[in-house]
């Protein structure tokens, strides 16, 4: 790696730890950044401490380190998914947005929240099970003759994706009136009622495909070349893919069941990362998209709980990002980063 | 001399008709093989069934004594190197990232690129005498330059086979000869088999060893170039009457100004 790239690998690599420190300081109640150095390093060992000290405990233990937490772990979910997902169909503009793979897990998600019982891993098998089967049906609607076109593959997402949303609005319509108050929450998009419970059930998920998917990172550039060419050096291609796909629905799916569906992240992140890297080698691209994925996650959560009195949505933020951003891409077309 | 590749009684179909009809063919060690014919004969169909990319009704193709089919593509990688058209990809890579893709067939499924890894794509870049541009991403190389960056990719597999299809094709008349020569170099010094593709039945002539002339799926003539490629076979194969120019060093094939007037 030239020297340059070595100290921006760096940097950007180590981002998340100042992120992540600033956003326990951030929310509607503020906590001076010393105090929250000082709760840190002492963890729940309680010193002599006032009862001034142990709301600020409460507050970050309770509420903000889970919720930071889901952040940074669904920012790298998105990312690293829309990454890879990228190479594996040699298409710059798809991510598990654009490809239905929210909207599935969504659905899958919103079924298993509705009418069955609170049962611990039940939600995130639906959410799986569903994901799979809209990208399925996205590829499948898509090919032609055994390809899948630019184009093509985001307009088939887009269909999916339409018919998976208005079977989520179906639910909602013939949800139980107890039911309806979570399913509605949890459907904005938004990890303002996360805790714990959330970050234990999707976190070993999404941690678990990740170091995956970094394992396949050299895979993933022979990928990007196409099918033949991938097979003429040495890869079995359905195999190769079929791995990279379900890792890349079950962190996908972990985090939507339980944040609801954020777009727009994994689209804008690794092009990002291509851009400040200045090369498109997934070796490089893969970690960083989990790093910075985790900070605009992060920082765009922070956003949205401290601008105004009241929580917004998450997803709203980064659609307001993230559209503007696929638009100067689509302009940008035959420019320096990606061609096709 | 050791046969790299034998190519027995192949057949191909695709949608009923048959796209090639039992074509047998050999290539020994560090010799040159083209394939000649006209458009939709059959040359990138067979050398796909010999990279096992298609797969063939009957017949068999053996490399190094091992079937090609039966090989996993792993396997298959280290003994055929496969260099397709220059292409411009989605991501544009290092010119050097892309030869060392050259030595997947060598990782393990979850491994990285190791320092040999690193040595052995530099030297085969230093081979087709790219060393220069290692940095320079990959789209922003010449056409000519495109095609011997895909050659050196080959030549990291370490294959003992190396498969081009109409390496020429888009290249402008000194890259052509540039092209071909290197490709004939390669053979000659890494004793590495080659089956090439090509149109301009000239530039066989000045870079095979062997000649396979194509037509309709089937072998026409196979041989050394001055036998194969003679007036009356390229008249018969091409369907267009030519004059062959014979030199001091050699012989030229054109064709014959009556077939436009």
């Amino acid at each position: 790696m030239p020297h340059q790239r070595k100290s921006a690998f760096i940097l950007l690599l180590l981002l998340p730890l100042p992120v992540f420190l600033l956003s326990l300081t951030i929310g509607s109640y503020h906590i001076p950044f010393g105090e929250v150095l000082a709760i840190l390093f002492r963890g729940i060992d309680p010193l002599p401490n006032s009862s001034q000290t142990q709301i600020y405990r409460d507050v970050i233990f309770m509420i903000r380190l889970p919720r930071i937490l889901l952040s940074l772990l669904g920012g790298i979910a998105l990312s690293v998914s829309g990454a890879s997902l990228q190479s594996v169909f040699k298409n710059p503009l798809v991510d598990s947005y654009i490809l239905g793979l929210s909207a599935g897990a969504g659905l899958g998600a919103a079924l298993a929240i509705a009418f069955l019982p609170n049962f611990v891993g039940l939600t995130q098998l639906f959410a799986f099970s569903f994901s799979f089967l809209a990208f399925m049906l996205t590829y499948f609607v898509a090919r032609d003759r055994g390809q899948a076109s630019t184009v093509s593959l985001v307009l088939a997402g887009v269909i999916v994706t339409a018919l998976f949303s208005a079977a989520l609005s179906m639910i909602k319509f013939f949800t139980s009136s107890e039911k309806l108050s979570s399913v509605v929450y949890w459907l904005m998009g938004s990890m303002a009622v996360s805790g714990w419970d959330e970050v234990l059930q999707s976190g070993p998920l999404i941690i678990f495909a990740f170091i995956i998917i970094s394992l396949m990172r050299w895979r993933l550039n022979v990928l990007s070349m196409g099918d033949e060419e991938a097979k003429s050096l040495g890869i079995n291609v359905e195999r190769d893919r079929l791995v990279i796909l379900i890792t890349t629905t079950l962190m996908v799916s972990s985090f939507v069941s339980v944040s609801g569906i954020i777009g727009w992240v994994g689209l804008v992140v690794p092009h990002l990362v291509r851009m400040l890297m200045g090369t498109p080698d997934n070796r490089i691209v893969i970690p960083i998209s989990a790093s910075l994925g985790g900070v605009f996650l992060l920082l765009a959560d922070d956003v949205a709980r401290s601008l105004t009195s009241y929580e917004l949505p998450v997803g709203v933020i980064t659609t307001i990002i993230g559209a503007p951003f696929f638009l100067y891409l689509l302009r940008r077309r035959g420019g320096g980063s990606w061609r096709q | 001399m050791e046969t790299i590749v034998s190519v027995e009684d192949l057949s191909f179909s695709y949608g009923g008709t048959f796209k090639l009809n039992s074509i047998s063919l050999n290539v020994s060690a560090g010799t040159v093989l083209t394939l000649l014919g006209p458009n939709g004969c059959g040359k990138t169909t067979l050398l796909k069934c010999i990279n096992a990319l298609l797969k063939p009704e009957s017949g068999r193709v053996v490399i190094s004594g091992r079937n090609a089919h039966e090989l996993r593509r792993w396997e298959l990688a280290r003994l055929v190197g496969y260099v397709p058209q220059a292409h411009v990809p989605p991501f544009p890579y290092s010119t050097l990232d892309l030869v060392l893709m050259g030595r997947t067939a060598h990782l393990d499924f979850f491994q990285q690129p190791s320092n040999l890894d690193y040595k052995i794509a530099e030297k085969a870049l230093s081979m087709v005498g790219l060393d220069h541009l290692k940095h320079r991403p990959y789209d922003q190389l010449s056409g000519g330059e495109r095609q011997l960056a895909l050659i050196a990719r080959a030549i990291a597999q370490e294959p003992k086979l190396l498969l081009l299809d109409e390496p020429t094709a888009h290249l402008d008349f000194k890259n052509q000869f540039l092209v071909l020569s290197m490709v004939k170099r390669i053979a000659r010094e890494n004793g590495i088999g080659v089956i090439m593709s090509l149109h301009d039945p000239n530039h066989a002539i000045l870079f095979s060893d062997t000649v396979a002339l194509m037509k309709n799926g089937s072998i026409f003539a196979v041989g050394p170039s001055h036998l194969v490629i003679t007036k009356e076979k390229i008249e018969t194969v091409y369907e267009i009457s030519v004059r062959v120019i014979n030199q001091t060093n050699g012989f030229l094939v054109a064709p014959s100004m009556e077939n436009f007037s």
